[in-house]
């Protein structure tokens, strides 16, 4: 089976092709089951080859097959060829399971959609890019998945192109994308030029990894840092973040799959990819860390006094992704992964509950427009709940034990800022999520009598496979349960083949009460944050009323979203659109062309000069000139030869 | 080879087309679908011909195929001299293909003087098709001027409100250039015979020419500007946006998709290999005047108005992308210079044909005239979307291969140049989605684009091609890279050669010299 890595993205790539050449003569459930079917095959397919993976001995679990030559130039060369090994397997499963869910839910959730073929053709084309991104064997056919994903990623925010807000937001994401490709294209070019100087033309990872040390320590940060740049831009960390909230304008199933579950934790993996690398440049392990722990708490005190469902969960994502990040840069990769495994579950399953809401609530997002919805979506609400005790980070949830790992380990290597921040980030969590959850779901209802006559329940199609992510939230961290507690974190085994090469493994044992300790403060921390949110918005009301007026200036900053999105307007799009108009309008017409219309004209003249001695045409001056030109050119032009 | 050795295949595939132009000029001028049907057969046939050229051409070897060489006027050296190598081979194949496409956009488009038209088309695909087969400089001349009337026609006659001042500016800022080249060519032809009481015309021959560094700057120069105007380059480019507002769809996609490859295949064919030591000399004006082309083809393209307007500025920031790679002389940015001229001719093309689909329907091209049209129009949105992701040299895309190809190697050869241009791949996204978003995307608000019609068969025949060779490209490039590998690598060891061997004689080191010709088994005629 380990020769047929390609049937992963295979179907989907099918899916794609058959609704997207075919589908305009077939009926919706068909380009339902097709759609989903070849996202479950595909799932099938890599279920198979984990289990084949699982009867190799942990450290032959690695293996490629290669397709073909894809670009060779000169001694360079770059195939179409996948890779199988712990990590791209968990990532293929966590890829292939959640959209597998999320076509099956979608298929209720964009039943009366206009564009549904095309919704399910984008959806399909995601899966394949996704599925290209995690299973390329080298940079750059990672790139292709990761521009792959970007492009489906802008198709579907302006899914509803015809809405200004949803257009803008698609291209915002994909501009704002290509600003960190830029950066992650010329980390591979980095790579590329100085292997060349050893013999070595290649960006396959197996190569590169294992020619890493002849990287000098700053070439290595210089490539890391550049990589990381692409990683900021597609995983929505500080300063490229401002896309994610925008792209809330797509499709809610869209906002689950693709922002919140898979595409935005592709910086996430290609960083844990690189191990072998960010290992050997601590510099910029430091700034991933850092980072990832001031976006952890930057978006959360966004999502703090947003007042929209989808919104909040944005920044909440974007927060997140920033605990990944502070996993991965402290150097526990296996940590970081294991939080986008959980995170794809939870957040997955909260952006579906989100577009239950949507749907009972004809399209409202506003929360203090809902209230009560738990007694008319009880289902919504429990899997709902399920999610976000998960991430609250509530024990014996998923969330618990992939977020913790982080803390302790950012702790444990002595980053005890990014520590500190990560913390904080997880009472604030906990907060957002329970205003959220109390204004949205208890109390009374809000909405007008109209809409409450028409809250209902989702159907079975899309209540079936939030179930299903409800239970992944509350059992998917088992799997890592960690030592302390008296599991074995097989997790941090199964990718111990991958790591090694990166991870500074041989750290002194910690002491158990040190570990108890902290996972008491994390936990402390939660309930702290739910007991404020249920002050709050249950028992008094009014208080963040007050608070609110009573803090005017901090309370308008978290509003208005730190003013940012105005500043890089005002200073990137207006600065290099008016900086274009000064170029086009007084250098191109006002200069250069000026300059070649002038000597025309000059022509011109001095053959109207010339008229009142002579009768003929203008252009047989203008020859006359052009060829007394020549003759002088010709004159020095001998006198240099001869 | 083997199996066309006695057919003159490159002179059936440069003067078809004017066979063609006598069969059309026998046809009545009323009788027009007889007229078109007639002029599409011989550009389709005409295709089909240079097909055995790609099949049978050997990529295990740099020199010349399918040669044919006649004596043409012998007191003066001048031969009937073709051939083809991995370089040209694409770029013929590009023309053949993309004048059967140009014929069938003008399917509705032309009205008047249909007839000339389409001699004027034919008449174009045979000047273009000798100028990038010759191998004699003043066939290449012949072809090269040949060329210019039927475009200046084309824009002249057939096109929008400003189509005199736009030709006749083409006109003469092509001339302009090329009569220094002239100059230079036939300076050229002395020094050779000075050195070897031989006259000829034979770039081959002339290739051999050891020139000292000053006469090579001032011929090198003079070719060069000929060229630069015709890519055009940075701050050469004006004429550019006025010829393409003003020319007819097909005008526009042939001068885009094969026109402005003259100037860069001069480069290449001409400049470079005939004036290494110059070339090597003006290397960093070059980058620099890429580079600036690039970033301000981008930015101008940003600000546009009128669709065509934009897509003309973003040439020249592909342009420059070509010339770039073309002058950081290695492997990389050289293959996928060439690539790029192939790509810029179909994206390029492509867009210039969707734009005129849609002229054709509302008799604007104005940003502001549209919004909303995917609604109304799907096919034409695919389609248009797709050619969009490939001028932004998405993966998987045509476009994507040669930026890429042509950033790696000009960083690996001067980072810093690398580095400015890799930031118009960022701006090439910016203008090209903020474009496609105010034409396609919002809505559908204003009343003539509610009654639009979706493409047709024929347009959408006439698309398909294009997107079949973006993918293709995109995805299995292997197909024409291996087709030029051999000759850019022999460009590039002669070149590198001759320059490092000037370098030595310019230091009076002449043992060395000769030891670097011997090692790169150049052969060399000196001239003192």
């Amino acid at each position: 089976m380990m020769s047929h890595i390609w049937l992963i993205p295979f179907f989907p790539m099918v899916g794609f092709l058959i609704n997207g050449l075919l589908g305009v003569r077939f009926k919706r459930s068909w380009i339902h089951v097709i759609a989903a079917s070849a996202i479950g095959l595909s799932f099938l397919t890599t279920i198979i080859l984990f289990v084949d993976l699982m009867k190799v001995a942990p450290e032959a679990r690695h293996f490629e097959d290669v397709l073909f030559n894809w670009i060779v130039a000169g001694k360079f060369k770059a195939q179409v060829a996948f890779l199988i090994d712990p990590l791209s397997i968990v990532m293929a499963l966590v890829v292939t399971g959640v959209s597998f869910m999320i076509h099956i839910y979608s298929g209720g959730y964009m039943e009366d959609d206009p564009g549904f073929r095309r919704f399910f053709v984008y959806l399909n084309l995601f899966v394949f890019s996704m599925l290209i991104l995690i299973l390329a064997n080298n940079f750059l056919l990672m790139f292709v998945g990761w521009e792959g994903v970007g492009l489906c990623s802008y198709l579907l925010i302006g899914f509803w192109f015809e809405k200004d807000s949803a257009a803008n937001a698609g291209k915002k994401a994909f501009v704002v994308n290509r600003i960190g490709d830029f950066g992650f294209v010329l980390g591979l070019f980095l790579i590329v030029a100085t292997l060349s100087q050893h013999g070595i033309w290649s960006l396959d990872f197996d190569v590169v990894f294992k020619n890493a040390p002849l990287f000098s320590t700053t070439t290595v940060t210089a490539i890391t840092l550049l990589l990381f740049v692409g990683a900021t831009g597609k995983s929505a960390q500080i300063p490229l973040y401002v896309w994610l909230p925008d792209a809330m304008e797509g499709p809610t199933p869209v906002s689950s799959l693709i922002h919140a579950a898979t595409m935005v934790t592709a910086g996430v993996y290609m960083i844990a990819r690189c191990n072998v690398l960010y290992s050997m440049a601590p510099v910029s392990l430091e700034v991933v860390a850092v980072i990832g722990a001031l976006t952890a708490f930057y978006a959360a005190t966004m999502a703090l006094v947003n007042n929209d469902f989808k919104r909040i969960l944005a920044y909440s994502t974007v927060s997140q992704l920033g605990y990944m990040f502070m996993g991965v840069g402290v150097g526990a990769y296996s940590a970081g992964i294991f939080h986008l495994m959980t995170h794809a579950f939870f957040k997955g399953l909260l952006f579906l509950a989100s577009g239950c809401v949507m749907h009972a609530m004809a399209g409202e997002l506003d929360i203090r427009k809902m209230g009560g919805l738990k007694k008319f979506m009880p289902v919504t609400f429990w899997t709902y709940m399920m999610a976000t005790l998960a991430i609250c980070g509530i024990p014996g949830f998923s969330g618990f034990f992939s977020k913790d790992e982080i803390l302790w380990q950012s702790f444990h290597r002595g980053h005890i800022v990014v520590w500190l921040l990560g913390t904080v980030a997880a009472g604030l969590t906990a907060f957002y999520m329970f205003r959220l959850t109390f204004v949205a779901f208890f109390g009374k209802p809000r909405m007008d009598d109209e809409l409450k006559h028409h809250l209902h329940e989702a159907p079975k199609v899309m209540t079936y496979p939030m179930i299903v992510l409800a239970i992944a939230s509350v059992v998917g961290g088992y799997i890592g349960v960690p030592e302390v507690l008296g599991g074995s974190n097989r997790f941090e085994k199964f990718f111990e083949p991958v790591f090694t090469g990166g991870a500074a493994h041989a750290l002194a044992h910690a002491s158990a009460s040190v570990e108890f300790l902290m996972m008491g403060i994390s936990v402390a921390v939660a309930v702290i944050g739910i007991i404020v949110a249920y002050l709050f918005y249950i028992k008094n009301p009014e208080l963040p009323v007050r608070l609110a007026n009573g803090m005017k200036g901090l309370y308008t900053l978290l509003y208005n979203k730190y003013f940012v999105d105005e500043i890089y307007n005002s200073l990137f799009v207006q600065g290099t659109k008016d900086f274009a108009t000064f170029l086009w309008q007084k250098v191109d017409v006002g200069i250069v062309d000026a300059a070649v219309n002038g000597v025309a004209s000059l022509v011109e003249w001095s053959g109207g000069m010339i008229r009142k001695l002579q009768t003929g045409y203008v252009q047989t001056y203008a020859f006359s000139i052009l060829v007394g030109g020549v003759v002088v050119f010709v004159y020095f032009f001998w006198e240099s030869l001869f | 080879m083997g199996g066309l050795a006695h057919i003159p295949i490159l002179s059936i595939v440069i003067f078809f087309p004017m066979v063609g132009v006598l069969f059309l000029l026998l046809i009545d001028k009323e009788s027009e679908s007889v007229l078109k049907g007639t002029a599409l057969a011989f550009s389709i046939i005409e295709f089909a011909l240079s097909l055995p050229l790609i099949v049978y051409f050997r990529s295990d070897t740099a020199k010349f195929q399918f040669v044919e060489r006649i004596p043409w006027v012998k007191s003066f050296g001048v031969q009937y001299f073709l051939g083809i190598d991995g370089i040209s081979l694409l770029l013929v194949m590009l023309t053949t293909f993309l004048t059967v496409l140009c014929i069938l956009s003008s399917w509705r488009a032309i009205k008047d003087h249909l007839k000339e038209y389409m001699i004027a088309m034919l008449f174009l695909e045979t000047g273009m098709l000798g100028a990038f087969i010759a191998l004699d400089l003043v066939l290449f001349y012949i072809f090269w001027e040949m060329m210019l009337i039927p475009m200046y026609l084309l824009i002249g006659v057939w096109g929008g409100p400003r189509r005199i001042y736009a030709a006749v500016k083409f006109f003469l800022y092509t001339m302009v250039g090329s009569v220094l080249m002239m100059v230079a060519i036939m300076a050229l032809y002395f020094l050779y015979h000075r050195a070897t009481g031989v006259y000829t015309f034979d770039i081959t021959k002339l290739y051999q020419l050891n020139l000292p560094l000053g006469p090579q700057m001032w011929m090198f120069a003079a070719f060069s500007l000929a060229f630069a105007i015709k890519v055009p380059m940075f701050p050469f480019h004006t004429w550019l946006p006025d010829a393409h507002t003003e020319a007819p769809t097909a005008g526009s996609v042939i001068l885009a998709g094969v026109l402005l490859k003259m100037g860069t295949y001069g480069f290449i064919r001409f400049s470079i290999p005939l004036f290494p030591s110059a070339a090597h000399k003006f290397v960093p004006l070059i980058m620099v005047l890429a580079v600036i082309g690039i970033i301000y083809g981008a930015l101008v393209a940003m600000m546009q108005k009128d669709v065509k307007k934009l897509v003309a500025y973003s040439s020249v920031s592909h342009l420059g992308f070509v010339m770039l790679g073309m002058f950081a002389l290695n492997i990389q940015s050289v293959e996928g210079s060439i690539y790029q001229m192939l790509n810029h001719g179909i994206s390029t093309g492509a867009l210039f044909l969707i734009v005129g689909m849609i002229y054709e329907r509302r008799h604007t091209r104005l940003i502001k005239d549209f919004g909303g049209l995917s609604k109304q129009l799907p096919i034409y949105a695919t389609f248009f979307m797709i050619v969009t992701l490939s001028s932004i040299g998405l993966p998987g895309t045509n476009g994507f291969v040669g930026e890429f190809l042509i950033l790696l190697g000009t960083f690996k050869s001067s980072r810093v140049f690398a580095v400015f241009a890799a930031t118009g791949v960022v701006l090439g996204a910016a203008y090209m989605l903020w474009m496609f978003q105010r034409v396609m995307f919002g809505k559908l608000d204003k009343e003539e684009n509610k009654v639009l019609k979706d493409l047709n068969f024929r347009e959408i025949m006439t698309l398909v091609p294009l997107v079949v060779l973006i993918f293709w490209m995109g995805v299995y490039p292997s197909f024409f890279l291996g087709k030029m590998q051999k000759s850019v690598s022999h460009f590039l060891t002669q070149v590198n050669t001759k320059i490092a061997a000037r370098q030595m004689l310019d230091h009076g080191n002449r043992a060395l010299a000769e030891n670097i010709w011997n090692n790169g088994k150049i052969k060399i005629v000196n001239v003192n």
